[in-house]
């Protein structure tokens, strides 16, 4: 037995749903929370003496996911049957990919707070999701099927064993589901069933004599549906993992005791034993003798891979290396595509990606959290606004003025900012003998304060700024208020 | 190639099929002489052949992504042996566990 700490050793599997409209073998639609067995047809149903035919969005879908990820997409695909009987399975078999998948071989680069980590990606593959099954509300002895759900398109993607700790996973996990969003690819809603996580976890306990890692017995959690549970049941096992090879060093392996399947029960926070390794299955896999196989056409994957948009940690290494953002604000401006094409498009109109950013953060996100909207329904388009943000920056009216009064009325009215400043007469005046008379005046009725400044009490500046800005409505540009006031105070 | 009993018992089970004593005695004997007559197929060299992804020489037939009708959930439950207002009725399963 070696004393060297046990390393949590973790790959995960991770099964969405691709955003295609239909099936991924039939017509019927693909649809969350309508009427139960309402998309449904003979092929999902799985009836005798029909032809499933594959969906062409849903390959190029996974084709996509497959190029973001780096995987090399192999000569030929092709479909396999993986057999059990379960009730929400029709067909007694999921149609699969087994040992031929779509893309094999990629990576996804994650930041955690540790810092970067490079997860490997074992396979890439597409298969059919099953129905959804549901035990009789008031404890009646039967369950009931939905089977809207089977045969919904499935992306399943696997990591290498890359992953050493529960943030981890969860890191992983959220980035993958980034990116699928940021790729079109899926919605990934969690609550909607769009996305499952599901983490082999192990720990690595030294070496046998030969130098071979060791490793307590692999135990997979089944279907964790949230972020915050995934890194909780993995917390949860590597802490059971330990307890259980410190009990009993010589028998807690994985060689003596294989991989188990286990549930997790959120309101408890445990995991608990569904199947152990003499339970396992043997699905019987063989090729699918309904579907041909996908064998990629150069052009066409390489067209897709020219639509593949800068990924969200390009987007946000290079807010942060070339234009100076800091690290939150690059994350924020980065995390959803919409908000980040949005703030690109500003910058490129400003010609200022750290300006822009700064209107995004204090101004744009704050009016969509207010009204708690998507940015794909914030009402000016990011020329109406840089439009604005170009206001200030020549001068022409104050940040102030921009925020307080001119946005509210673009919004309000749809108004061009130019408009509104013409109309109210807000441009902002520079006029250094207009401005010289409101800070005297300012002056002469506050002696108290400017006192208290020459006194020493530097807080008074901003009192004196505050009160000179007042009484010229706004429109006294601050800069030379500010250039007056230091002048004459410091005199 | 004779298939053991225990094979056939195996087999069986992940079919969902009970099997009697005599079944089982007469489902090796005939699984036996199916798997021996595809075992002829061994003796073809195969060394310079690429193992065959499918019968038919095509491939990429791809649907558009288009909606088409199916059937009404009261067609889709008419045939089933139980239903239960718009579901399909199943004995209870215990074992949580789901496919995918």
């Amino acid at each position: 037995m070696s004393a060297a700490e046990p390393v949590p050793t973790i790959g995960l599997e991770v099964h969405m749903h691709l955003k295609t409209r239909t099936k991924m073998f039939c017509g019927c639609k693909v649809e969350y929370d309508v009427r139960p067995n309402s998309n449904v047809c003979p092929v999902c149903l799985g009836m005798p003496g029909v032809l499933p035919v594959m969906n062409g969005k849903a390959l190029e879908l996974a084709v996509r996911m497959a190029l973001a990820l780096g995987c090399t997409l192999p000569g030929l695909a092709k479909w396999d049957r993986k057999h059990y009987y379960y009730p929400d399975l029709p067909k007694n078999y999921q149609i699969s990919e087994y040992d031929q998948p779509l893309g094999v071989k990629g990576c996804l680069d994650i930041e955690t707070s540790q810092g970067p980590r490079r997860i490997g990606i074992i396979r890439v593959h597409l298969e059919e999701d099953a129905g959804k099954l549901m035990h009789a509300e008031g404890g009646g002895n039967y369950s009931v099927v939905d089977l809207n759900r089977t045969g919904t398109p499935l992306l399943e993607i696997v990591s290498e064993p890359d992953v050493h700790g529960a943030e981890e996973a969860r890191v992983y996990a959220e980035t993958l589901r980034q990116l699928a969003v940021y790729l079109g690819v899926g919605d990934c809603n969690m609550q909607l069933g769009q996305m499952r996580c599901e983490p082999n976890i192990s720990l690595c306990i030294g070496a046998d004599a030969q130098g071979k890692p060791r490793y307590t017995p692999i135990s997979e959690i089944k279907n964790l549906n949230s972020f915050r549970s995934v890194e909780r049941a993995v917390t949860f096992e590597i802490a059971r993992h330990r307890e259980e090879y410190e009990a009993d060093p010589a028998g807690y392996t994985l060689e003596k005791q294989g991989k188990s399947t286990r549930g997790w029960r959120d309101d408890e926070g445990v995991s608990f034993l569904q199947r152990s390794k003499e339970e396992a299955h043997d699905y019987r896999y063989f090729p699918e003798p309904d579907l041909v196989p996908f064998v990629p056409d150069r052009q066409w994957v390489e067209e897709i891979r020219r639509t593949i948009p800068d990924l969200p940690e390009i987007r946000r290494r290079r807010l942060i290396n070339d234009a100076g953002l800091s690290e939150y604000d690059a994350g924020v401006l980065t995390a959803d595509r919409l908000i980040a094409d949005y703030h690109e498009a500003l910058a490129e109109y400003v010609r200022d990606a750290k300006m822009a950013a700064n209107w995004m953060m204090q101004d744009v996100m704050q009016i969509l959290n207010e009204r708690k909207i998507a940015i794909s329904e914030f009402p000016l388009t990011p020329q109406a606004f840089g439009d604005l943000v170009n206001l200030v920056a020549s001068a022409v009216i104050n940040r102030n003025t921009a925020r307080e009064v001119v946005l509210p009325r673009m919004l309000a009215t749809g108004k061009s900012a130019g408009e509104i400043v013409k109309e109210e007469g807000l441009a902002q005046t520079s006029d250094e003998s207009a401005i010289e008379a409101i800070v005297d005046q300012v002056l002469a009725t506050n002696a108290k304060i400017a006192e208290d400044y020459k006194g020493g009490k530097k807080a008074a500046f901003g009192r004196l700024m505050g009160e000179s800005m007042k009484a010229s409505s706004g429109k006294a540009n601050p800069q030379v208020v500010k250039a007056i006031l230091a002048r004459k105070l410091g005199g | 190639m004779a298939l053991s009993s225990k094979e056939v018992l195996k087999v069986g089970t992940l079919s969902r099929i009970r099997l009697t004593p005599e079944e089982v005695e007469k489902f090796s004997s005939q699984l036996s002489a199916i798997l021996d007559y595809v075992d002829k197929l061994r003796e073809l060299d195969t060394a310079g052949v690429e193992p065959l992804a499918h019968a038919l020489p095509i491939h990429n037939v791809l649907r558009p992504d288009e909606p088409r009708p199916g059937l009404a959930p009261e067609q889709a439950l008419g045939g089933a042996p139980q239903s239960d207002g718009d579901f399909f009725r199943v004995p209870r399963i215990l074992n949580e566990e789901a496919g995918a």
